[in-house]
């Protein structure tokens, strides 16, 4: 008899979806416990769509292909010195800041699937959840394998996990995944399928790796490439999750508007980080800031929603806020790490003439009027031999963790501030957006571990900062931070150029 | 006379990452060591799970298994996953040649009416085992501890699934991808009284807490026990009686196994090997394991195989049992 030919989705049925069963000696709600404490409505798993249809035996292949590039560039890169080929020495402070603020960030992510995709009960959710998971650890193991080169010549990338359980801004990362992890399934793949991967990926990840095309890193770019095909099953997915919550019962609404809202806003700060890394740490820009917002997040990001309305789903709140804050976040983020340079595993330093050029000419509202005036300040300091850093320790937001040192958008003079009092404790926001989030689950953000505090209190060591830095953080202090000029990773680069 | 390429070599500031130099010294690193000690936050968690507050979000206390160190449990394939998909991506590639051989010679015609439906009633359904190790392997991965075991408890259960696709395959083969075979198998699966014991043990295992207590049960036991009455006494009774071409579209499971068992055993050594606790706890576990899991499997060995079969796979198991020092071979 001559075999007849499966589809694509009768196949996949047949292989995956039909799998699992219904439960005939044991309760299947102790088998799968947390998908109805958040008050999502799931009438029928057999609705879900699969967003991508593959096979293990298909996923093995495709990716180990993909593996076998992969390593054969890093192997080239580590035999050709390849470091030395990056644009300026100073790019790869952009890689301190990934490797230990956002490679952390890919092993919570394989953690987070692995759990939804064990927690699911629906079986292509799950399994969908699984694929990413295994993904998501290719990504951290990769991006340490890159990275694994740099390290040998660099410093600052040496402890980057030590260092992002404990280093005070790896707080804002770290708080971002561990609020998302900690809460339940649901939220989980609102907050990092959807509102993370599919809206926001490619102001997080796609700029680091246009930062790495732009400046010469093969190792970095090459593994943005290979990861490309990943991440778009991750945003199928994100797309798919957000359809399916919605489709499936009307009083789930609410719940994911209320999510997107949270998690939009998180999100955004969050991404302060990634701003000041594309319009100050590249050496070679790509765009600014601004116009990655506008294209990113204004452009795709409103088609998104506007297709999304149907659902009666609105835009993220916040919106003004969050379109203001393009012409200043970067700018008010890096002259916070500028002055606390000091403290940070990763050099500092002030534009150069034509850096600063480029920011005037791409912020013509903002920059000149209210942020080139420091940094000439700055420069002025230091031709007379005082490059400043600010001495104490600031004031964090109690939900994103970033020192208080956005302003208000509408007087980018006057710095936010916003706080509550919940049982009888005072706590301290840098914007509407983060105190609201608190006011709807205070129980869980009076849990943050604030590093400020945390040295305050004395749980990380001391009595002086530089105790803090080299004995908690493992900073190897004087080698590791400071300002770019007169560093250890400046010398050899002069060395390896022949430069004096 | 050899080439000589001239390079420039220029002297690096340090060989490894500063965790890797903390355990293993200041010496050029493997790939699986940098891409698995230490991955895993280990402090200053900031918010407690809402799904089990009770615990950090990662936890030790998830199993009452303590180690010292939970990265003692080197994987001795070393597979961090670009070495893991290129392993399995090799074997695929090997069983994707014998699928196409056996489809394109149709060597399912070949088969006796009656072999073909054993196939059906005791092959097949085992779609749903692999389905039930899948989950339980996802389980390890995500609430276990150190990323030495975890990264490999998912390297495994993606591995399941892929087996339980395999066996759906397999299914589709005898029916002429119709899916009468799958769809008769789950109703053997859900209703025959053969089954029941086995679906009623792989319900038991999804309601498991302590992620440690199911590793055994399912990776140990189990694993162990079907692993010899299909792979092993099953493939031996078929090649004896008309089914030999059935070994190319169960190779891969064949081939899988070894690795498997290999790896299972340096976890289950190094876990006993820690204290007198962890060995009492492994050696209850397995008692209450292994007993159920017999019972399970009793009919479906019966009727596979006949009077001792099973009792040929409980002493497989003893053996390696006493092989990881959980038992001294008298359980």
């Amino acid at each position: 008899m001559a075999a007849k030919k499966l589809n694509t989705k009768d196949k996949y049925r047949l292989l995956t979806r039909d799998l699992d069963w219904e439960f005939s000696y044991e309760d299947r709600k102790q088998a799968f416990p947390f998908e109805e404490f958040e008050g999502i409505k799931i009438t029928d798993w057999s609705k879900w769509e699969d967003p991508f249809r593959l096979t293990m035996d298909t996923y093995w292949k495709y990716q180990a292909e993909k593996e076998k590039k992969l390593y054969a560039i890093f192997d080239a890169v580590a035999q050709n010195n390849g470091h030395t080929n990056i644009s300026d020495p100073r790019y790869a402070n952009a890689l301190k800041l990934f490797l230990t603020g956002v490679s952390p960030l890919e092993y919570q992510a394989h953690q987070g699937f692995a759990h939804t995709g064990r927690q699911f009960g629906g079986v292509g959710a799950r399994i969908a959840c699984q694929m990413q998971s295994i993904d998501e650890l290719r990504h951290v193991q990769t991006q340490v394998h890159a990275m694994s080169h740099y390290n040998k010549f660099f410093d600052g990338f040496q402890d980057w996990s030590h260092m992002h359980d404990r280093v005070w801004y790896l707080s804002v990362p770290k708080s971002f995944f561990d609020d998302a992890r900690s809460a339940g399934p649901f939220e989980f793949l609102v907050a990092i399928s959807f509102s993370f991967e599919y809206v926001l990926t490619n102001l997080l990840f796609v700029p680091f790796m246009s930062g790495a095309a732009y400046n010469g890193d093969m190792a970095t770019v090459t593994f943005g490439f290979s990861a490309q095909s990943d991440e778009a099953r991750h945003m199928t997915l994100g797309l798919e999750v957000i359809k399916f919550l919605l489709e499936q019962h009307e009083d789930n609404v609410p719940i994911v508007q209320e999510w997107i809202d949270k998690w939009f806003w998180r999100g955004t700060r969050l991404l302060t980080l990634v701003s000041m890394m594309m319009d100050y740490m590249l050496p070679n820009k790509v765009m600014s800031w601004k116009e990655a917002w506008e294209v990113y997040f204004e452009e795709a990001g409103g088609a998104l929603f506007k297709d999304l309305a149907r659902y009666g789903i609105r835009a993220p709140k916040y919106a003004e806020t969050i379109e203001k804050e393009k012409e200043h976040v970067s700018h008010q983020a890096w002259w916070l790490f500028y002055s606390y340079g000091d403290a940070t595993a990763f050099h500092t330093w002030i534009p150069s003439d034509e850096e600063l050029d480029w920011l005037s000419e791409k912020y013509p509202d903002t920059f000149d009027k209210y942020y080139r005036p420091r940094w000439e300040m700055a420069k002025k300091m230091e031709a007379q031999g005082k490059r400043f850093y600010t001495k104490g320790l600031p004031q964090l937001c109690n939900c994103c963790q970033i020192p208080l040192m956005f302003t208000e958008m509408d007087n980018p003079t006057q710095l936010a501030y916003r706080d509550t009092v919940y049982k009888d404790e005072r706590y301290h926001f840098c914007s509407d957006g983060c105190h609201d989030i608190f006011v709807a689950e205070p129980e869980k953000y009076v849990q943050s571990w604030l590093p400020v505090h945390q040295i305050l209190q004395g749980n990380c060591g001391g009595p002086g900062l530089e105790d803090v830095l080299r004995d908690y953080y493992r900073m190897n202090v004087g080698a590791d931070n400071l300002d770019m000029k007169g560093s250890p990773d400046e010398q050899r680069w002069n060395s390896w150029k022949g430069v004096a | 006379m050899s080439v000589e390429i001239k390079t420039s070599t220029l002297e690096p500031v340090r060989n490894t990452f500063a965790n890797i130099e903390r355990r293993f010294g200041d010496k050029p690193a493997t790939r699986y060591q940098e891409a698995t000690y230490d991955l895993q936050a280990e402090t200053n968690y900031h918010y407690r799970p809402l799904w089990q507050p009770e615990f950090e979000l990662n936890d030790k206390g998830r199993t009452a298994i303590e180690m010292q160190d939970w990265y003692a449990f080197k994987d001795p394939r070393q597979y961090y996953y670009g070495a893991y998909v290129g392993q399995r991506a090799r074997m695929q590639e090997h069983a994707e040649n014998n699928y196409a051989f056996f489809e394109k010679r149709n060597l399912a015609a070949l088969l006796s009416d009656e072999l073909r439906a054993s196939l059906i009633r005791l092959l097949v359904p085992l779609r749903h085992v692999e389905h039930t190790a899948n989950l339980n392997n996802m389980y390890g991965t995500a609430y276990g501890y150190g990323t030495a075991i975890t990264q490999a408890l998912l390297y495994d259960a993606m591995d399941r699934l892929g087996i339980a696709q395999y066996f759906s395959r397999i299914g589709l083969i005898l029916d002429g991808n119709s899916g009468d075979a799958l769809v008769e198998a789950k109703q053997l699966w859900l209703q025959a009284p053969l089954w029941q014991g086995m679906r009623a043990l792989c319900e038991e295992t999804l309601v498991t807490e302590d992620w440690f207590e199911l590793f055994v049960a399912q990776d140990l036991v189990i694993d162990s026990l079907v692993s010899d009455l299909v792979y092993t006494q099953f493939d031996t009774w078929l090649a004896a009686n008309g089914g030999q071409d059935v070994a190319m579209l169960t190779e891969f499971m064949q081939e899988w196994c070894k690795e498997h068992t290999r790896w299972v055993d340096a976890v289950l050594k190094i876990a006993a090997a820690e204290s007198d606790a962890n060995k009492a706890l492994l050696g209850q576990w397995v008692e209450r394991w292994r007993g159920k899991a017999a019972e399970a499997l009793a009919p479906i060995a019966q009727e596979m195989l006949g009077d001792d079969a099973l009792a040929e796979s409980l002493a497989a198991l003893d053996k390696r049992l006493v092989k990881a020092g959980i038992a001294g071979g008298n359980l």
